[in-house]
């Protein structure tokens, strides 16, 4: 291994680290401002101008909180459900590319931390660990609507699972390859994979509605029915790092989606500008960023827009409606691969 | 290298030894979780990135969520130890170090093994996976997917409510 290399990537590392956090705290401005336009409403608007300091204001608040754990509870799951929910969501960003190449004194240097030959693949384990963090922490509260809440979280994340697998497979069919750099490079010029796989797009992102237990799918956390869900016993930080972690997850999902379906950083007519390479490279970076946070305000949008399922209606359309149409959307597109490449 | 095998073998080892050892099932099922973690990371020594991924998502992200269902469902989280009587105990424990022989006689007979595919740096990677799956064990592959499905179907049987 070169010392250069391993200097880029971690200082690389800690720059997306920095990054997903501060997108992940503003989402939670963002995330109320826009519930305010939404209600004609004004939002946060006190602390600083415009109440950009607002995330401040409430991560000091977190902090300052009195932390209870309860008597009956299992002290170490207690504080292990709430740390992996957070590690979980924090190390999937490591395989999108965030960007091209940069070149620096004759050097290539990728603006992602891990090109994995299995790219998606290891999202989606990351995002299988994480049902732990929402499991455990549910049980070891020993609290009835935490349990509650914790199982329903675990049973829809499993189910929806399968059918965000399924649109991948199609997805895979497409590209011929798991690893994201290759997806991405794939879509260069306009070709992005949702004008091939729309379907699958709109499956994918159902699900990825459900992974994120966001609006309306937030059974988990419904506080008509079960309080506050998985984190009722929660205070302090705690609490923080679930609802944060949540904000990551969104955060991640957005980029995920945006790698897979709309052409991650690529844009439209860069070629006919003749830039130089770095320029072209961030230029992507910042369009990457900007595909995102509409993806982002996509979820917002959709939160407080539709109400939310029952759970009954949840599952049948989780395993009723979404996974035949995942397997119809793999053999359609099987068939015409089949096809196409024959002649 | 070296180092990080022995690492991940030693959490491996006591993990697996936790699995038995403790008596509040919810902490085996976690030490279960480790112990496959772990084992995630030994396909990742040896290059196989697809085995590995698919490990963690089957087992550690499926199987054992479903597992630690059933253990929170039951709500075993009181240590349950079954007593024993000492006539139990003390062939039990004689058995087992009888098996236990058994296998050590068995592990020093055992001549070298010969693997049918020698060891290459890209062996556990999607393509050589998918390309030994889907030609040389296709027919298994196959027939191992229909026995899923049997067990799906049986399993939905089980379930349904009688009418």
């Amino acid at each position: 291994m070169d010392w250069t290399i391993l200097l880029y990537k971690t200082i690389f590392l800690f720059i997306i680290l920095l990054v997903t956090l501060l997108v992940a705290m503003y989402s939670t401005y963002g995330e109320r401002k826009v519930a305010a336009f939404m209600q004609d409403r004004r939002g946060p608007n006190r602390a600083g101008p415009f109440g950009l300091l607002q995330p401040l204001a409430d991560g000091v608040k977190m902090f300052m909180k009195e932390e209870i754990i309860p008597l009956t509870a299992n002290r170490t799951l207690f504080i292990l459900g709430p740390s992996i929910a957070m590690t979980t969501a924090l190390l999937t960003g490591v395989v999108i590319p965030w960007g091209g190449t940069l070149i620096i004194g004759g050097r290539e240097f990728s603006m992602q931390i891990a090109d994995l030959n299995i790219g998606i693949l290891y999202v989606f384990a990351m995002v299988s660990i994480g049902v732990y963090g929402i499991m455990i922490g549910g049980w070891a509260s020993n609290n009835k609507y935490a349990l509650l809440g914790a199982i329903r979280a675990a049973s829809q994340m499993i189910s929806y699972e399968l059918a965000m697998g399924m649109s991948i497979v199609a997805l895979v069919i497409t590209t011929g390859s798991l690893s994201l750099h290759d997806i991405v490079t794939q879509q260069h010029g306009m070709h992005w994979n949702i004008f091939y796989q729309p379907l699958g797009f709109l499956i994918f992102i159902t699900c990825a509605f459900a992974e994120t237990n966001r609006a309306p799918f937030d059974l988990p956390e419904c506080e008509t029915e079960l309080i506050g869900g998985y984190h009722t016993e929660y205070s302090s930080m705690k609490l923080g790092f679930y609802l944060f972690a949540e904000y990551i997850n969104m955060f991640i999902s957005s980029a995920v989606i945006t790698t897979l379906y709309f052409g991650g950083y690529n844009m439209p007519f860069i070629d006919q500008l003749g830039l130089s390479p770095n320029t072209v490279t961030l230029l992507g970076t910042a369009f990457f960023f900007v595909k995102i946070l509409s993806m982002i305000f996509l979820f917002m949008w959709i939160r407080w827009t539709l109400p939310r399922f029952r759970y009954d209606q949840l599952m049948n359309l989780g395993w009723k409606g979404l996974i035949p149409l995942a397997i119809f959307n793999i053999l359609a597109t099987g068939v015409y691969y089949y096809f196409t490449e024959l002649t | 290298m070296t180092f990080l095998f022995y690492m991940l073998s030693a959490i491996m080892i006591i993990s697996a030894l936790l699995v038995v050892f403790s008596t509040n099932p919810i902490n085996s099922v976690i030490y279960l979780i480790i112990c496959f973690i772990a084992m995630a990371g030994h396909y990742i020594l040896l290059n196989a990135q697809f085995l590995a991924v698919v490990h963690i998502i089957v087992y550690t992200g499926a199987i054992m969520v479903l597992f630690l269902f059933v253990i929170m469902l039951l709500n075993l989280n009181k240590a349950i130890i079954p007593q024993k009587s000492q006539l139990t105990r003390i062939s039990a424990v004689v058995t087992g170090g009888l098996f236990f022989l058994v296998v050590l006689a068995a592990t020093r007979q055992t001549f070298e093994i010969h693997p049918r595919y020698p060891f290459t740096g890209d062996i556990g990677l999607v393509k050589e996976v998918g390309k030994a799956l889907f030609h040389e064990f296709l027919l298994p592959f196959e027939m191992s997917s229909v026995l899923f499905i049997s067990a799906m179907v049986g399993a939905v049987m089980f379930g349904k409510k009688d009418n």
